[in-house]
């Protein structure tokens, strides 16, 4: 009995043979080839795999596939309807994509069907009701306002049935241009919303095999045996590969070439999630069971738990060369000179922990092998170009036999930069011959992939009496743990903006980035300077009390501004839109509170409850757009023109939800003036598109935007020649307007434009090898970086004193962001990066023990949801930088930068209680000041 | 390595029963499964031969009146106990803390019962239960019987109950009469591994000025869920002013075995925060029982 599964799924009926152990979420992905429905983390946490059951939203990756025989579901394929020829969104779907709320889309199927069930119990929800329903369908892009946004419209337009409404609160940049500088929706958007989106777990090839990796899971120690012979002979196992296999080069590393694509036997474990073997079978089920069969055995190392311990004297060295992968050193003018001058010195120590980007989709790789001996890779990848060198570097190829095909990415944030599976899914394909998709569970994601650097910052002030800083000297140490991935290039960021936004005469700042036995940190969205920023907006904050300074003359006074000298001894000659930021967060918080300006930053207590009290805080940042340094940064883009008349702009730049696609569309649009859906976009894919460099560094709108904008402005001119030469026209007279090329008095479609180019044997085909403005290395002076962004933001928070809980209730976020090339897209960005720094301020911890993981589960890493989204305002500020496209430059760290220190002044100035560690703990709040009144 | 082999839809108790007695190698009777999935999945539980789902069981999916007292299947989803007006109107402590256990999706799925036999000392469901003054129905192969609430429970995480042969069918409460309402709040820590850290319920019935009679519970302030029985003796044929509320507030002190969580809350700051949130809900209890 009970062996039969009937079930009506979109309005088909189904029947199907019970399987032990399935879950309806596997059934629908992997039997009915549903996969709109998505696998955050299979723990009930993050509600992408929400589908209806009998009309309510169910966790699908909770619910016992049998459990669903007799019942009806509802997943995102089956809300667009079929209208005469064509498909039809819902409302919902359609609001989703008008109001900007799809990023990078791994949500949003969760998010739908959440809102779909909401509104149909409650077709005029308010936003209490909204945040109630949608509570635990988490989105990491955190367009929580835009989501908000979305289904409020829906939920109008279901009632009236009238159109969608678009947003209207999003201006226009004010740098006039026809196409870029305008609201532009998605191009891949409806397919995210309807669940047609393909991510790399998404595919399936013939006679694939399923990976796994079995982890060290000791921090620190020596491999001394290993014996996979029971894992080998499990049936369905097809391969068992050990460092042994691995035909080329062992290690793989962004910068350096530290970490083994499996430690060997007699080698070194440097963190729980060391490979020390890889398992291909013809089921995932098999493969898990065949990693736990294989033994291993260790001697075990003393475990090296953080930065200053592995600095000291005499502790193990975890590489070859030593604890200290980097000291990182800043110096400008004469320290002791500095201090001597300042009327008040001081100094303070700030800690910041490890945290994850909990990128909503987990990491997959694919590899396929090819009959004529390639190999393609596809997989999600901030990096594709670097993918294929490292996957090349591991089998001992010619890199030319690797292809790496880009995926759409689930998030990204810095975390899919490093290798993951990338390689050993090539080494399985290669051995087995057969297609080998690897896909991390959510534990797996935790334990292994690089994160955030914890720091310790020590920072010493020296200021005048008047405000005016004269010395900052900061001392960090970075953790970056089993691995260097990018931690050099992290911590130097950290120490180079360790002074903060601000002109000061004499700065030194010495890092040392540490070898850790914890999982390696690497980049996360703001590179170092989340944490560095920190540190020196709550001195800022110190330093204004101190001195009785009002907090934003402090900070106007101090601030950057264009003839500056930054730190690092580069002179700012444009594109310094700090000071606007501060005026405009400032007048904006004047606006929305009602407070005079004496009155701005003091505790207010809440009218209702004498324990709550509210108070507004204030932080600055910036952040470089591009690498920077003296590296070359270059991106490649290639335009051209099809038969049809339609374009296609590409480059190896990856999209990972941040909206390039669009910025790169936007663009081509605006220099061939045409229409951007007549512009199509492809990234990623290493043999069809060229280099675009690494996903990184607020750098692709400017770098690939610039490489997009040349290479359709060079096909423009080659047009232009061929017609004026053909015409016999001067060039001067041929223009391009709406759509159409006008050729003295005459107009001629793209299609005949096409034709006119193929009779004369050219091909409408134009590559562009883009390379930024050089820089310079540390040390050297001069122009380190080519641009920077500035952010401004104040938080008001509501404390309260007796629990020591905190909420945040309004953020202000102004950002310099040289032009707006899409502001809806933007406001995206612009929102998420509020809540990526709320949750880093208020509720991210990845902990750590002795070298073993804490949080290795999304239940324990608390991401913020919607219930903890403040209000949150955008100022978009909008200096231009000469070389930038269009005057643009990057946003997507910069925006993220403040909100912690913001808030924790905020905190300071409700209760007065100095937060110096994050993430805030509440209980330490209530403990201080319980302390206080009890004195 | 399925994390079941066998699984089961029992459609009434007796059939449960039976599958569950019957059953070849190890079994585990499952109603919402959000949190044994987990454990299964986890490995903080051996996957299981056999699993025998308890939500296909009529009577255990039953929310209604029955005489002088409110029924709840064990099997109802939390958020149908949430939303149900009959709950409303006699266990409104019971909606608070429906409300708050996890998201909407797995309250969708969630059940009472699945909460209770889970046995820990601070689970919403069961802290509000507990001041609701709750029995439990317990069926076994002997008949079902009837249970004080708290009487499920032997430690933390450890139910009274033999799971290889006894189930939770359901809740009785009692129906509420005139001048009497109950109340449930919690304090989260959202940081690290973000759990509620301190819950409380009251129950009250109130004649004027005098609080006629009281049940208060307190999670986690015990091994099991805790009653606090001296401060409901203090404050029971009292006047709530804010004497005895002291007076209360110090009996709960003296009772309740505050602990030190490791990540969440330490005893000192549970102690330091326990009596706003008694506070709290006994304002709000009292409020509504006017």
């Amino acid at each position: 009995m009970n062996n039969q599964i009937n079930l009506t799924v979109n309005g088909k009926q189904q029947t199907l043979e019970a399987k032990p152990g399935e879950t309806l979420s596997s059934l629908l992905r992997m039997r009915l080839h549903l996969t709109g429905t998505k696998i955050g983390c299979e723990e009930a946490e993050c509600g992408a795999c929400t589908v209806l059951v009998d009309g309510e939203p169910m966790m699908s990756c909770v619910y016992p596939a049998e459990r669903a025989d007799g019942k009806t579901i509802v997943t995102i394929e089956g809300l667009a309807q079929r209208v005469h020829e064509e498909m039809k969104l819902h409302p919902l779907q359609e609001a989703f994509v008008e109001q900007g709320a799809v990023q990078c889309g791994f949500c949003i199927p969760g998010q739908i069907m959440t809102a779909y069930a909401l509104l149909k119990r409650n077709p005029n929800p308010n936003s209490e009701d909204i945040r109630f329903a949608l509570k635990d369908t988490l989105c990491r892009c955190a367009g929580y306002p835009s989501i908000e946004n979305a289904i409020l419209a829906a939920a109008q337009a279901l009632r009236t049935g009238e159109a969608v409404q678009k947003p209207t609160h999003i201006p226009d940049s004010i740098h006039e241009h026809k196409t870029v500088g305008h609201s532009h929706l998605r191009p891949e958007a409806v397919e995210k919303v309807t669940g047609k989106a393909i991510y790399t777990d998404d595919l399936t090839f013939d006679g694939m095999l399923f990976a796994k990796a079995r982890r060290a899971m000791i921090p620190h120690g020596f491999l001394t045996k290993l014996d996979v012979s029971k894992a080998k002979a499990l049936p369905g196992v097809v391969a068992v590969l050990t460092a042994e296999d691995i035909p080329g080069e062992h290690n793989h590393g962004l910068v350096i070439y530290d970490w083994p694509a499996i430690v060997g036997v007699g080698e070194r474990v440097r963190y729980v999630g060391d490979s020390i073997a890889i398992v291909a079978a013809e089921t995932q089920d098999i493969a898990d069971q065949a990693s736990a069969l294989i033994e291993a055995e260790f001697d075990l190392q003393p475990v090296i738990t953080n930065p200053v311990q592995a600095r000291q004297d005499g502790v193990p060295q975890i590489h070859e060369k030593g604890n200290l992968l980097k000291h990182i050193k800043v110096r400008k003018g004469d320290m002791d000179a500095g201090f001597a001058k300042a009327d008040l010195v001081f100094e303070h120590t700030f800690h910041t922990p490890t945290t994850d980007h909990a990128f909503i989709e987990p990491e997959c790789s694919i590899g396929v092998p090819l009959p004529d001996g390639r190999m393609e890779i596809y997989v999600g990848s901030q990096i594709p170009y670097q993918d294929k060198t490292q996957v090349a570097r591991a089998l001992g190829w010619n890199e030319d036999r690797v292809r790496v095909v880009g995926q759409l990415m689930g998030g990204g944030f810095g975390g899919k930069e490093d290798i993951m599976g990338q390689i050993h899914v090539a080494l399985l394909a290669n051995v087995t011959q057969r297609p080998v998709k690897l896909l991390f569970d959510r534990q797996e994601s935790l334990l292994v992939h690089p994160k955030r650097h914890a720091t310790q910052i020590r920072v010493k002030m020296g200021a005048m009496k008047n405000g005016r800083l004269v010395a900052v000297d900061t001392e960090l140490y970075g953790d970056t743990g089993a691995y260097a991935s990018l931690g050099e290039k992290v911590m130097t960021r950290a120490t180079t903006h360790a002074a903060g936004p601000y002109d000061v005469e004499n700065v030194r700042a010495d890092c040392y980035a540490m070898y850790t036995n914890n999982p390696p940190a690497g980049a996360f969205r703001g590179f170092g300077v989340t944490q560095s920023a920190f540190a020196v907006e709550s001195m800022m904050d110190m330093l204004a009390e101190k001195l009785g300074v009002d907090r934003i003359e402090l900070r106007r006074m101090n601030a950057l501004h264009v003839g500056s000298i930054t730190n690092t001894g580069q002179e700012l000659k444009e594109s310094v839109g700090l000071m606007e930021c501060i005026e405009r967060v400032e007048g904006e918080m004047l606006k929305v509170s009602g407070l005079s300006k004496k009155d701005l930053f003091k505790p207010r207590v809440t009218p209702d409850n004498s324990n709550l009290v509210r108070a507004w805080g204030f932080a600055s940042a910036y952040k470089n757009t591009g690498l920077g340094g003296g590296a070359p940064d270059k991106s490649g883009a290639d335009v051209e023109l099809y038969e049809d008349g339609t374009f296609q702009v590409r480059s190896s730049a990856a999209e990972l939800g941040q909206g390039l696609v669009t910025v790169m569309r936007l663009i081509v649009s605006e220099e061939l003036a045409v229409a951007p859906e007549k512009v199509r976009v492809l990234v990623m894919d290493t043999d069809l598109t060229p280099n675009g460099g690494p996903t990184t560094a607020s750098r692709q709108t400017f770098v690939t935007g610039n490489a997009s904008r040349y290479a359709a402005k060079t096909l423009r001119d080659e047009i232009t020649a061929t017609m004026a030469e053909k015409y016999d026209v001067k060039p001067e007279q041929i223009r391009f307007v709406d759509g159409v090329v006008h050729v003295n008095g005459h107009s001629m479609t793209w299609v005949e434009v096409y034709k006119e180019m193929k009779a004369i044997g050219k091909n409408p085909l134009v590559r562009y090898e883009y390379e930024a403005p050089k820089t310079k290395p540390l040390g050297e002076g001069g122009d380190m970086h080519f641009a920077f962004s500035f952010g401004v933001q104040a938080a008001e928070v509501e404390v309260n004193k007796l629990t020591g809980e905190v909420r945040a209730l309004k953020v202000i976020s102004a950002n310099d962001v040289g032009m707006a090339v899409n502001p809806l897209g933007l406001q995206g960005q612009i929102e998420g990066g509020v809540m990526m720094g709320l949750g880093n301020c208020l509720t991210e911890e990845f902990i750590v023990e002795n070298g073993n993981v804490v949080t290795d589960h999304l239940a324990r890493y608390r991401v913020p949801g919607i219930m903890l989204t403040p209000e949150i305002t955008s100022i978009v500020v909008e200096h231009p930088v000469e070389a930038g496209p269009y005057g643009a430059k990057g946003v997507g760290e910069v925006c993220s930068i403040p909100t912690t220190p913001a808030i924790t002044n905020a905190i300071y100035n409700a209760v007065g209680v100095r937060i110096d560690r994050t993430p805030v703990d509440q209980e330490m709040i209530a403990n201080e000041l319980w302390e206080r009144s009890n004195k | 390595m399925n994390l079941w082999q066998e699984y089961k839809r029992p459609a009434s108790i007796s059939e449960a029963i039976q599958a569950l007695t019957s059953a070849s190698g190890s079994v585990m009777p499952i109603a919402g499964g959000t949190d044994l999935l987990l454990d299964l999945k986890q490995g903080r539980h051996a996957p299981v031969n056999t699993l025998i789902d308890l939500t296909f069981v009529h009577e255990m999916k039953l929310l209604e009146v029955r005489g002088d007292e409110l029924f709840i299947g064990a099997a109802v989803a939390v958020n149908r106990v949430a939303l149900d007006p009959l709950v409303g109107t006699h266990a409104q402590a019971l909606v608070e803390a429906g409300n708050l256990i996890a998201g909407p999706q797995v309250r969708n799925t969630a059940t009472l019962g699945g909460n209770v036999a889970h046995a820990l000392p601070a689970a919403d469901g069961t802290i509000a239960l507990t001041a609701l003054n709750a029995q439990a129905e317990v069926a076994s192969p002997a008949g079902m019987r009837r249970m004080p609430f708290t009487s499920l429970f032997a430690g933390p995480g450890k139910s009274a109950l033999d799971k290889g042969k006894e189930i939770i069918v359901g809740f009785y409460l009692p129906l509420t009469k005139n001048h009497q309402a109950s109340c449930f709040k919690r304090i989260m820590r959202p940081q690290g591994v973000a759990l509620p850290i301190l819950n409380c319920a009251v129950w009250l019935e109130r004649e004027g000025d005098v609080v006629k009679d009281i049940h208060i519970a307190v999670g986690p302030g015990g091994p099991i869920p805790f009653r606090a029985t001296e401060a409901e003796a203090t404050l029971r044929g009292q006047s709530f002013t804010e004497e005895t509320f002291a007076l209360a507030l110090e009996a709960l002190l003296g009772q309740a075995k505050f602990r030190t969580s490791a990540r969440r809350a330490s005893a000192d700051y549970r102690k330091h925060i326990v009596g706003g949130l008694f506070k709290d809900v006994l304002d709000a209890a009292w409020v509504r029982a006017g």
